[in-house]
Formats: C-alpha cells, sequence, structure tokens
C-alpha cells in the first residue's frame, strides 16, 4: 500500500540521520548501515555488557545478529500482519526493514556472546574480550 | 515506492494526568486498529510485557489495557548507554453496543498484543438478495 509523503517525515528523517552521525564512541556508523532502530540500552556489570533492544512484533526467525570486534549489528524486518481486506481505522505502529550497527567502547568476546529473546526485548550479553581487560602491574 | 523504508525510531508517549499509587513510568502502546467483516482488531505493541503481566478488563463500555514490565533485570546492571525508556502500558478504548462483549479474544506474541473485538450478530453486514 503507498503512503502519500508527508512533508515533516522528510524532515524529521533527514534531522534522524544527521543526528546518528554525530561523533561519539558509541555511535560511530558501522561497516553497513547507521540506522536509528532499533533504540537500545547498554548496561554494565562488572566486566560484561548486555545490550538491550525493543523489537516487538518481529519473530525470532527475522532478526539476524553479527558481532565483530567492537561492532554488533542488529538487523531485520518488522511486519504487521494485517489481512489484506481490513480497513484501517489507526495506525501507530511501523512496519519495514531495520539494520542497525552500534560500535562499542571496548572489545567484545565474539564467542561467549549470548542472545535471548522474549517479548519482543532482544538481550545480547556482550563479554569483554580477555586482551582488552586491563591488567594491574604490581610495582616490585 | 520500490525499495521499503527505513524504520524510525517511535517516541514512547507518556501517560499524562492521574497518578498512579504503584511506581514506575505509564506508557501508551501504540496500537493499530482495523476492521473485517467480521469484526474490529486491536493491535498493541508492548514490548517487554509477558501473558502473565496483562490485565484486560471491560467495564462500563470501556476496554482497558494494562500491560506490567518487570524491572527485576535492571535491578543489579548499572546504565552506560541509554536511548529510550522502561515502563509499564496502558490504555484506554471506549466500545460501541456492535461489539459482542463475551467473545472477545486476545493473543500475545513477541510483545504485540491482538485483541480481536467481533462484531455482533446484529451488526454484521448482510448481503440482500433479489428475487
Amino acid at each position: 500500500m503507498a503512503q502519500l509523503p508527508i512533508p515533516f517525515d522528510t524532515l524529521l528523517s533527514l534531522q534522524q540521520a544527521l543526528d546518528s552521525y554525530r561523533t561519539s564512541a558509541w555511535l560511530d556508523a558501522g561497516l553497513s548501515g547507521g540506522g536509528a532502530y532499533p533504540p537500545i540500552n547498554v548496561f554494565r556489570k562488572g566486566d560484561d555488557f548486555t545490550l538491550v533492544a525493543e523489537i516487538p512484533g518481529v519473530k525470532k526467525s527475522d532478526v539476524d545478529i553479527q558481532v565483530k570486534g567492537r561492532t554488533v549489528r542488529i538487523s531485520g524486518s518488522k511486519g504487521l500482519d494485517q489481512p489484506e481486506e481490513a480497513s484501517l481505522h489507526r495506525r501507530e505502529r511501523a512496519a519495514g526493514r531495520f539494520d542497525r550497527a552500534v560500535s562499542l567502547p571496548f572489545e567484545i568476546n565474539a564467542e561467549g556472546v549470548q542472545a535471548q529473546y522474549a517479548d519482543g526485548v532482544l538481550l545480547l550479553h556482550l563479554p569483554r574480550a580477555e586482551q582488552d581487560k586491563p591488567r594491574s602491574i604490581t610495582i616490585q | 515506492m520500490a525499495t521499503s523504508q527505513e524504520l524510525s525510531v517511535p517516541e514512547k508517549k507518556e501517560l499524562a494526568g492521574s497518578e498512579k499509587t504503584v511506581p514506575g513510568r505509564y506508557y501508551i502502546p501504540s496500537t493499530d486498529v482495523y476492521e473485517t467483516d467480521d469484526g474490529l482488531t486491536l493491535v498493541m505493541e508492548m514490548p517487554g510485557v509477558d501473558k502473565g503481566s496483562v490485565d484486560i478488563s471491560l467495564e462500563n463500555d470501556v476496554l482497558r489495557v494494562d500491560g506490567r514490565i518487570d524491572f527485576d533485570r535492571y535491578r543489579d546492571v548499572e546504565p552506560v548507554y541509554t536511548e529510550y525508556n522502561v515502563g509499564h502500558f496502558t490504555r484506554s478504548f471506549s466500545l460501541s453496543d456492535r461489539v459482542d462483549r463475551d467473545a472477545i479474544a486476545a493473543k500475545l506474541d513477541d510483545g504485540v498484543l491482538t485483541l480481536t473485538l467481533p462484531k455482533s450478530a446484529a451488526a454484521r453486514p448482510r448481503r440482500i438478495a433479489i428475487s
């Protein structure tokens, strides 16, 4: 179904694209696609980090996660599952493809990454790579 | 457009108005409403809400949906980078009498609640044949 272009949409998406290129250790655009969706929160517990992303309505099989070095890439597609002959009264949800690469300020141990997906929330346990952990030096 | 659109980040709308006694922010879940010949369907996005945390009630022609978030997973961790806020969800809709109240069905998958409100027999479209 084609959507009528709304003038403000173009301006807002330009603004979002510009905002996402702001320099920051967290927001460097990765190798493939900066993107703004899905919104992520990163938490820390000791040396391990947890990345939480909200992707309601996305099926587990439609999400693809890739980890390399310091970059995490979450991509996939979100569908709406609306039957063809339905007449729409209200549309507030969005559908489409998403592809977001986030650069983190630490090396990730790719072998130890665990991903869990439940109720539209994606949890990524990202352990810090061994060689990235600071070493204490004892003075002789 | 031949290419599919890039998804943009939806802003969570916070509920303004009456204060709740249970602590936590309340957000309004994004809802799609569409109608087929059989009835009305409401699709609400409530990420992080599981089956046991949803309350759907119908009182005085008002359908009210409450979804609660479990904050336990955020208890012992320290936030280092945040882009969105987490809170409970609530939304109310007033129903017309064309809805069959006893046959309302609900399904929750991947944080999306689908409510099916079948039309009462009197409200269904009728085909009239010319004799």
